[in-house]
């Protein structure tokens, strides 16, 4: 039995915030991840990272944006401490060593980004995700945080309601180890993969969020997932933001620029407004004729000369997967599944919550950061620079409050015996022989949640969702695996992520059939309008033995009455 | 649409039913109906998906930023999902998959890394400044940062040290990744301990005993030309005087014959480079090599000269300034 005060799982730029900054604050803090810390997603992320750092700017300017962003949503006691902390948070990864581009005087450059017209997103070229994944990585080797490589979490472990371990794989032996902790940090990234294309790696299994639905904490907000409006038709791959944060155009067909048609309410800042606005513009565009197979063009003809200076990984992707030299002629995208706001719900301090029967009440022991958890800074549409923002500054706090919450408690008495429950249920899988696989299951899922669950919802659509999901999920006790070996074994791993990726498909189902109304990334087409009325409170759904069960919690407002939301 | 035609090298190091591990074998696939796009990941995730789950590799991003599929391809580590059947194998030719080499093979196309995060660990990849940082930012120069983004740009993947024909015979060799890794520290203007990183970098395993064969700059699928880095260090190395070594000796002598003489006077650079001693020591090895007629005995009069020495030296004297 290995034995910590604090165990974070995940290794992407929230965990790695969490385990270094409760390393800082003197707890025995170990890192765990299913791959290399370095391969997480957050490589992924390309065009930048949001502080309000510019002498026209002020956080209070990027908290109201990015409440408006949120469609009013999101809770304004978590979106200040992103946009006033996350300021300090860029400085430190820059004494760090994070190379970000800078200006004529040598401070941080900033580019423009969707849902603002400041200038906000520090960047690295449009590798912003990758630098300060490594540089951070870098830092857990100088201060020497112990990091468990390729070890797979297969269940958290519960006593009493209290939160005090999980039971992981090694990857490279097949053992199983029971690991216990004061405090476990969940910090493994979104459930991109439960959607079929997504611009997700293929890690992105939503790993952490069943884990902590089936020991009884809140999802919350899972209806709210983004569509990215500009993705490659071949395989789901991102093209930056930050190319129309450049000043890239989005064209139909005819040529014209889309975004100028009142019906979207962006005719201000256009191509620039949040994403949520212009996925469901594209959509239109396309549904009604205006679109080339499936697709609208991005047009970076007038500002080639800053895409073969600073964008060349997607100058790159796009003539590799699309064909097209974007600084001579235009090129197909479409919206596509990029990221879920909902989460794991927490508070400001990365704790998790769980129902009582009558409100919310923190689930101790547990805690959550990054895109796993919804604390929400994001509510129902997160702007494009605050992602990487989100993991930095929550993972940080996480980090903080679970390694003085571990001083403050008794370790538990925990018992080898846990092993043995999972030990049984892998050989369960082993004993069978069907030629139903995994990886149609998830093909299928992947499928069925585009199409119902999309950009446009409504409820005969989601009915239908949740009924062949159903169908899905019962085949899932007869897939069998070939491979029946214990070491490095990804058959096994593609299965088990597999049953994680139902319970988040199931919960977004059940929360978009719930929130009877349109806001952010959420369009209903039965319920077309925002209704602040009945609906300015969150979603969310705890696990029963009948599926998931939706209660509402209230939205934080500190500052910012809703209003009408135009860009 | 298009067909692939795998060679897949396969390995499973558990003991099979009578007890013996099994040994590397080749499978084949065809693989039909890939997207025209697809590339060598795509065509072993397909496998692995529909016809054959025991195939081992490690995947995630599919875009080149991750840095997990690098394999060897046709003899050449490439990143899976960077390298394009189309281009590849455009008439369906079969393509051979195998893992990386210089790392211990744990299951099929999955090697052992840890050899590769050593030697990370090795160099030391963070900065370390100077006092209490700035309130705000450091300001520094634009270039000095987008000069930084070639080693930054590193994924991790392997290839290089895969197919680093140094670390072939020397385990020793820190490798291209790990050294590329420490000219985004010692070149980073931020960086307070430049010497120390480079004194430590000057010892055996080091920037000097890289052969500069060009491997690691032909399979880097991030163009991080790693040699360049490690030819940015030397330079940094030997204008901070650390020029007490080998590699350093070598390369100041080689400019000094030729700067003075307008010729490389090979018999005396292992002396020079090397030492008297060293010297002494392999005088057999030198004597063997004079009367096979390798090389010329180092009597007066047998240096070779050039008729234009004073151009050779106004070359020399352009290139240093």
């Amino acid at each position: 039995m290995i034995e910590y005060d604090v165990l974070v799982i995940g290794g992407g730029l929230a965990g790695m915030s969490a385990a270094l900054h409760a390393g800082e604050a003197g707890a025995n803090v170990a890192m765990m991840s299913k791959v290399y810390p370095t391969r997480s997603h957050s490589a992924a992320a390309q065009g930048g990272i949001n502080a309000a750092i510019g002498i026209e700017d002020s956080w209070e300017v990027h908290a109201y944006e990015t409440v408006k962003g949120s469609d009013f949503l999101g809770d304004q006691d978590a979106i200040e401490v992103l946009c006033h902390e996350g300021i300090s948070d860029v400085f430190e990864l820059e004494h760090w060593g994070v190379i970000f581009d800078r200006d004529e005087e040598g401070n941080i450059h900033m580019r423009g980004f969707g849902g603002t017209d400041k200038s906000r997103t520090c960047h690295v070229g449009d590798m912003t995700g990758q630098t300060i994944l490594h540089v951070m990585y870098e830092r857990l080797l100088k201060v020497n945080v112990k990091s468990y490589d390729e070890w797979f979490v297969t269940t958290l472990l519960m006593e009493d309601g209290v939160c005090y371990g999980a039971v992981a794989m090694e990857m490279l032996t097949g053992k199983l180890e029971v690991f216990k902790a004061k405090a476990i940090i969940l910090c493994t990234g979104g459930c991109g993969r439960v959607y079929e294309p997504s611009t997700n790696g293929l890690i992105v299994t939503g790993d952490g969020l069943s884990l902590a639905y089936r020991v009884g904490a809140l999802l919350m907000d899972m209806e709210m997932v983004q569509y990215h409006p500009t993705t490659l038709p071949a395989n789901g791959f991102l093209i930056t933001e930050g190319a129309r944060g450049e000043g890239a155009y989005l064209l139909n067909a005819n040529g014209e620029r889309f975004m100028q048609d009142e019906r979207y309410g962006a005719t201000s800042l256009m191509e620039k407004a949040s994403r949520d606005v212009v996925s469901r513009a594209e959509t239109i565009e396309i549904q009604e004729g205006r679109g080339i197979d499936g697709c609208v063009l991005i047009d970076c003809r007038h500002i080639k000369d800053r895409i073969l200076e600073a964008f060349h990984q997607i100058y790159e992707l796009a003539i590799d997967y699309g064909n097209v030299d974007i600084t001579q002629e235009p090129l197909p995208v479409r919206p596509g599944m990029h990221y879920i706001m909902g989460g794991i719900k927490t508070d400001i301090d990365g704790r998790c919550y769980r129902y009582n029967g009558v409100e919310a009440e923190p689930l101790p022991g547990l805690y959550a950061a990054g895109e796993t958890a919804c604390v929400s800074a994001h509510g129902a549409n997160r702007l494009g620079g605050n992602s990487l923002l989100d993991c930095v500054a929550f993972g940080r706090r996480a980090g903080a409050h679970a390694s003085q919450y571990a001083k403050d408690t008794k370790a538990a008495n925990v018992s080898e015996q846990v092993i043995e429950a999972e030990e049984q249920k892998i050989a369960t899988i082993f004993e069978r022989s069907t030629d139903v696989r995994t990886a149609a299951l998830r093909l299928e899922m992947g499928d069925i949640m585009h199409q119902f669950t999309g950009v446009f919802r409504d409820e005969s659509g989601l009915l239908e969702a949740q009924r062949q999901i159903q169908g899905v999920r019962e085949r899932y006790p007869s897939v069998s695996v070939d491979d029946k070996g214990r070491v490095f074994n990804t058959d096994l791993v593609a299965f088990l992520e597999l049953d994680y990726m139902f319970d988040c498909a199931e919960t977004i189902i059940a929360s978009a059939l719930a929130r009877k109304e349109s806001r952010g990334a959420h369009t209903r087409t039965d319920y077309p309008e925002r209704d602040d009325e009945n609906w300015l409170k969150h979603v969310a759904v705890y696990h029963t033995p009948d599926g998931p069960e939706v209660t509402y919690l209230p939205v934080t407002i500190t500052k910012w009455e809703p209003e009408a939301r135009k860009y | 649409m298009i067909k692939a035609n795998l060679k897949v090298y396969r390995y499973d190091p558990q003991k099979d039913a009578v007890g013996e591990a099994s040994q590397p074998r080749y499978d084949t696939y065809q693989v039909e109906d890939l997207p025209d796009f697809a590339t060598v990941l795509d065509a072993l995730i397909k496998v692995r998906e529909d016809i054959d789950g025991t195939l081992t590799m490690r995947c995630s991003c599919r875009s080149a930023i991750c840095g997990s599929c690098a394999f060897r391809v046709n003899g050449h580590a490439k990143l899976g999902c960077k390298t394009k059947l189309s281009t590849l194998a455009p008439n369906g030719e079969e393509i051979c998959v195998e893992p990386m080499t210089n790392m211990k093979v744990i299951k099929d196309l999955v090697t052992d890394m840890e050899m590769f995060w050593d030697k990370i660990k090795q160099v030391k990849p963070w900065i370390e400044t100077d006092g209490e940082p700035p309130e705000r930012e450091y300001q520094v120069p634009h270039s000095n940062m987008v000069e930084l983004q070639q080693s930054m740009n590193c994924i991790m993947c392997g290839a290089c040290v895969s197919d680093c024909t140094v670390l072939e015979v020397d385990t020793k060799f820190i490798a291209p990744a790990a050294l590329a890794k420490a000219y985004r520290v010692v070149g980073d203007p931020r960086h307070a301990k430049s010497r120390e990183w480079l004194t430590h970098l000057s010892e055996e395993g080091g920037i000097w005993d890289c052969t500069r064969c060009l491997e690691c700059v032909e399979v880097c699928p991030k163009d991080v030309a790693p040699m360049d880095q490690i030819i940015k260090l030397r330079e940094l190395a030997i204008k901070e005087g650390l020029t007490d070594n080998i590699g350093a000796k070598h390369v100041l002598h080689f400019t000094e014959s030729v700067a003075h003489t307008g010729v490389l006077d090979e018999r005396m650079l292992p002396v020079k480079a090397a030492g008297i001693g060293w010297a002494f020591k392999n005088m057999g090895l030198a004597i063997k090599a004079v009367l096979k007629g390798k090389i010329k005995p180092p009597l007066p009069g047998t240096h070779p000269t050039v008729t234009d020495v004073d151009d050779v030296q106004r070359i020399h004297d352009e290139l240093e300034g």
